[in-house]
């Protein structure tokens, strides 16, 4: 290849980050928007983000939308490491065509019918031996950890696979039993892919709307909840100013996580090339 | 610690000595494949013993079988006196190293080579000496501290085995210990890997598909193939006297001519070549019969060449034409159409600069090849 | 460990203390079993009944009651189970147009839509591969981060972009035009679901092209290929896995969808998504709800299979 760019590839690419981004600029513009009509402008002001932070529910909906996030991520991932475990580490085993079934087919599920089945489920335990008694908090989380941790067995899986199993033997051969393997060597592998596993369960939580419209019961509003109720009514400027925090938090997250991995990648390759010099 | 083995006492040899190591028709099968097939071997102590193979031959299988990593479909596996069978890779007095080194990403090299005296429960304090002195061993002290990615391959291959030794294990098995190194620094750790094994007597078992490695390391060498022992024997047994054509192809290179048994004498056999037509005549007895068809193996270097006819009378020379010369500094390789097409390559030392040797031998010039009555080995298989 | 916990602690340490023993010994002993066991078992529980439940109320009467079906199983008095099973529900959604032009529609817009997200993605994935090291990784990361960020809000934007008063009828305006109706249409629902699924066709295209070999274009070029020829008959076929994983991401989902159809397209645009969470939480028809349900299965189990089956040979494939 010549070091010429397409002119078209490049195009599409410049068109395709704006048409990601540009919405969610105009999102963060129009909260600065003093009209109540948010596509009108009508001078700058902050005042919706005062509104917002006056709102009992909106901090209700938030810090109930972050304890389900959080329990969620942590049994999520501890669920799916099990998982991924279990699939690449123990051969063939009964069952196991239905096990990695049914650990993938959340991945793809549409949300409509996994809300509507663990709905059902709900009402026919509740009925039957009385649990759970209402719907909210702990049905929310149970929904959120059955779709999560299909994605933390996923990232499992490759990197288990990826990993070289002669790691394992060598500790094996060294004296350590099944379970010391595990404990030594297997699981602080795997500990970059369970962060990441996490990160990943916390954010599906914090985002799903439908799966938790389905099984939530009276009291409990989670975020998504809160905010689709109030913009399915049209446009809100509060809202506006809540997707501003968001988007927010988000890019300097992931920001300061690139960041953070740019700079141990470049360490590694200066390594790299000290000790390539070295012998 | 056992003296290790050394070349005036070959205790292969003593029937009276009692094996290391002792597999016993094992056989190990996966699904349909045979990786091994019914194999005996006996190893003694303090021996370097290779295995060597083309990939798929099944000598990592059978190295896997000795560390523990995979059971035998049947037969058994005597380390000093005891079964393995039975005994999980954790439980085994043998270490293995690697071929990938398989070094812990997460610990540092100290940690990496301490890992195996925690697992048995040593006391801190001495875990912590002989940490130190197989790092020293190793010339590594300095780096104790480093993790493996900042280490250079060579650095990588000391840790691998500083750390399967430093349990001192009654058997250390190598997987192709030199594979993954630069072919300089592979030719000094072969040294240093022998001067390690001669210090500690450590019975070492190495699976490699290097032949000089092979040659230079071992006591003995186990030729496989299939899934089956080829041959065993001293690096000089299976180069000189191959017992088989596979086994003479595989250990170096080697010139392969047919005939049919002419004469068999007490002290001497006669050997009627097919292609190229010439006499053979070997200086000692055989018990072949007359009319069998065999093959004679003739090394490269053990066949001169020149312009002028040998004074023999045709026997043990033949008649050939230049095909090819390759100038390698120290040593030409030529290769010579003798008879209906059949190539022979000869190797000779360069002992003198070409301008010298008058006149040179060219392309497509008439040369005569001979060779000893002893260079020739006869092979029935 | 494999001295009974009873033997070392001496009498009199708390039941807790002695429970955690327990509870330590039955982990480094069991723990195979244990590692199987929980994530199936959850798994059998939370998503696999649930599946035989919607199946059982789909053949169930709707009723006026708590829950609002009829049972399965009915216990006659003598003890003899009578077992009702109707299939009314499904001949309903069968026999009513409106279900059959729902499916029909749903499938057309995810289709249209996975075809605009490849032609949109295929570039700009190619774009990146073949773009320099740091640049990569800083593209990547623009194409991940929405993902961070609530999709909800995402397609919240577009209304405000496409309503009558939005940006682009404001742009329409100021050229002199009549402004158009662009929010609560089909268009508004295409925008949406290219906006919010392109990165789920760019990330698997991109994760297939950075693994080709690219002397290989090189290699075509040099026999002779003009640069069209070499895509069409280099690179199309070798990016094939990357497309079909691609396109499945974003048409499975993209079929199943409520929030885009019922944010944008409002009550214009008919998905099948739309319609099962109204039949369940507006008309509280729970059997027709569930037939719904599994009839959108059976639309999708071939794609999800299909899927399933790429997904694992690329797992377990390494």
């Amino acid at each position: 290849m010549n070091g010429k760019r397409p002119v078209f590839l490049w195009s599409v690419l410049i068109f395709g980050i704006a048409f990601l981004y540009v919405p969610m600029l105009l999102l963060v513009i129009y909260s600065f928007n003093s009209s109540r009509i948010v596509p009108i402008w009508g001078g700058f002001s902050t005042k919706w983000y005062g509104e917002l932070f006056d709102s009992p529910e909106i901090w209700e909906a938030v810090s109930l939308s972050l304890k389900i996030a959080t329990v969620n991520a942590c049994f999520a991932t501890i669920l799916g490491t099990l998982a991924g475990l279990a699939l690449v580490r123990f051969g063939r085993f009964k069952g196991r065509t239905l096990f990695s079934g049914m650990i993938s087919a959340p991945l793809v599920m549409p949300e409509v019918i996994t809300g509507l089945s663990l709905l059902l489920l709900f009402i026919t335990m509740q009925e039957f031996i009385g649990w759970p008694d209402q719907r909210g908090f702990t049905t929310i989380t149970i929904a959120h950890i059955t779709f999560s941790m299909a994605y933390v067995a996923v990232i499992i899986q490759s990197r288990l696979s990826g990993m070289a199993q002669d790691l394992e033997e060598a500790a094996q051969d060294l004296g350590a039993k099944p379970f010391r393997v595990l404990t030594d060597i297997t699981l602080p592998l795997l500990a970059p892919g369970m962060l990441a596993g996490w990160l990943l369960s916390f954010t599906l939580s914090l985002d799903d709307l439908i799966i938790a419209s389905f099984v939530t019961g009276p009291g409990a509003v989670t975020l998504p909840i809160l905010i689709y109720s109030r913009v399915k009514l049209g446009l809100r400027p509060d809202i506006n100013a809540l997707a501003t925090i968001i988007i927010l938090v988000v890019a300097i997250g992931v920001i300061v996580a690139g960041y953070i991995m740019l700079r141990q990648q470049k360490q590694r390759e200066r390594e790299q090339s000290m000790t390539a010099n070295e012998s | 610690m056992s003296q290790p083995v050394n070349y005036n006492d070959r205790p292969w040899l003593d029937p009276e000595a009692e094996p290391f190591i002792k597999v016993q028709s094992v056989s190990k099968h996966f699904g349909d494949f045979t990786a091994v097939d019914s194999v005996d071997l006996e190893i003694y102590k303090g021996e370097l013993f290779s295995l060597l193979g083309g990939s798929g031959c099944g000598k990592t299988t059978l190295l896997r079988m000795l560390a523990g990593f995979e059971t035998p479909s049947s037969g058994s596996i005597v380390i000093d006196g005891v079964n393995m069978n039975n005994v999980p890779p954790y439980e085994r007095p043998v270490n293995m190293m690697f071929q990938s080194y398989a070094l812990f990403p997460h610990m540092t090299v100290e940690n990496n080579v301490a890992y195996g005296l925690k697992r048995d429960g040593v006391a801190r304090s001495e875990i912590d000496r002989r940490v130190a002195d197989m790092l020293s061993m190793v010339e590594l002290t300095q780096f104790a501290k480093r993790k493996p990615h900042q280490l250079s391959g060579g650095q990588r291959q000391r840790v691998a085995l500083a750390r399967a030794l430093v349990k001192q294990p009654k058997v250390l098995l190598l997987d192709e210990p030199l594979g993954a190194l630069d072919k300089r620094l592979r030719d000094q750790t072969q040294y240093e890997l022998m001067n390690i094994q001669e210090r500690l007597g450590v019975t070492f078992v190495v699976v490699t598909h290097d032949q000089e490695e092979a040659m230079t390391l071992s006591t003995r060498i186990a030729v496989m193939d299939a899934g089956r022992f080829m041959q065993i024997g001293t690096p000089t047994e299976i180069y000189e006297f191959p017992n088989s054509r596979l086994v003479a192809e595989f250990i170096g290179n080697a010139n392969m001519f047919e005939g049919r048994v002419t004469e068999n004498g007490p002290d001497h056999v006669a050997i009627e070549g097919k292609n190229p037509k010439c006499d053979f005549y070997i200086d000692h007895g055989m018990s072949i019969a007359e009319g069998t068809k065999v093959w004679i193996a003739l090394r490269p270097e053990k066949i001169r060449i020149s312009k002028e006819k040998p004074a023999n009378g045709g026997i043990n020379s033949v008649r050939g034409m230049v095909h090819d010369i390759g100038y390698l500094g120290g040593t030409s390789t030529y290769r010579v159409q003798v008879g209906d097409g059949h190539l022979v390559e000869i190797t000779s030392t360069n002992q003198s600069r070409p301008k010298d040797v008058n006149p040179p031998i060219d392309w497509d010039e008439e040369v005569f090849l001979h060779w000893e009555p002893s260079s020739s080995v006869v092979l029935t298989k | 460990m494999s001295v009974p916990a009873e033997t070392v602690l001496p009498a009199g340490q708390s039941l807790g203390f002695r429970l955690r023993r327990r509870l330590l010994y039955l982990v480094q002993h069991h723990w195979r079993g244990l590692v199987l066991v929980i994530p199936f078992g959850w798994l059998l529980i939370f998503f696999l009944a649930p599946f035989f439940i919607v199946l059982k109320i789909s053949v169930a009467e709707a009723i006026i009651a708590s829950p609002p079906f009829t049972p399965m199983i009915d216990w006659v008095s003598d003890g003899i189970m009578h077992v009702r099973i109707v299939i009314d529900n499904y001949a309903y959604l069968w026999e009513d147009d409106l279900y059959v032009n729902t499916y029909l529609n749903s499938i057309k817009i995810s289709t249209i839509s996975t075809i605009l997200c490849l032609l949109l993605g295929y570039p700009i994935a190619y774009a990146i591969v073949r773009s320099s090291h740091t640049t990569k990784h800083i593209l990547l990361m623009l194409i991940i981060l929405p993902f961070w960020t609530s999709f909800l809000l995402r397609v919240y934007a577009w209304m405000g972009i496409l309503a009558d008063q939005g940006l682009i009828n404001d742009f329409i305006r100021w050229l002199g035009y009549e402004p158009i109706r662009l929010l609560y249409t089909q268009t508004a629902v295409y925008i949406g679901i290219v906006y919010t699924y392109v990165p789920f066709m760019i990330l698997p295209l991109y994760a297939n092209m950075e693994k080709l070999d690219w002397e290989l274009l090189e290699a075509a070029a040099d026999l002779g290929a003009r640069p069209m020829t070499t895509f069409f008959t280099i690179t199309l076929p070798m990016t094939l896995p990357g497309i079909i994983a691609g396109s499945l991401l974003v048409f499975i989902p993209a079929t199943g969808e409520y929030v885009i159809p019922d944010l944008l397209g409002g009550g214009n645009v008919l998905m099948i998504g739309r319609v099962l969470y109204n039949e369940f939480n507006a008309n509280v028809d729970w059997p027709v709800a569930s037939a719904v349900a599994i009839a959108l299965l059976l639309v999708l189990v071939l794609p999800m299979m299909l899927y399933q089956h790429i997904q694992g040979k690329q797992v377990e494939g390494k």
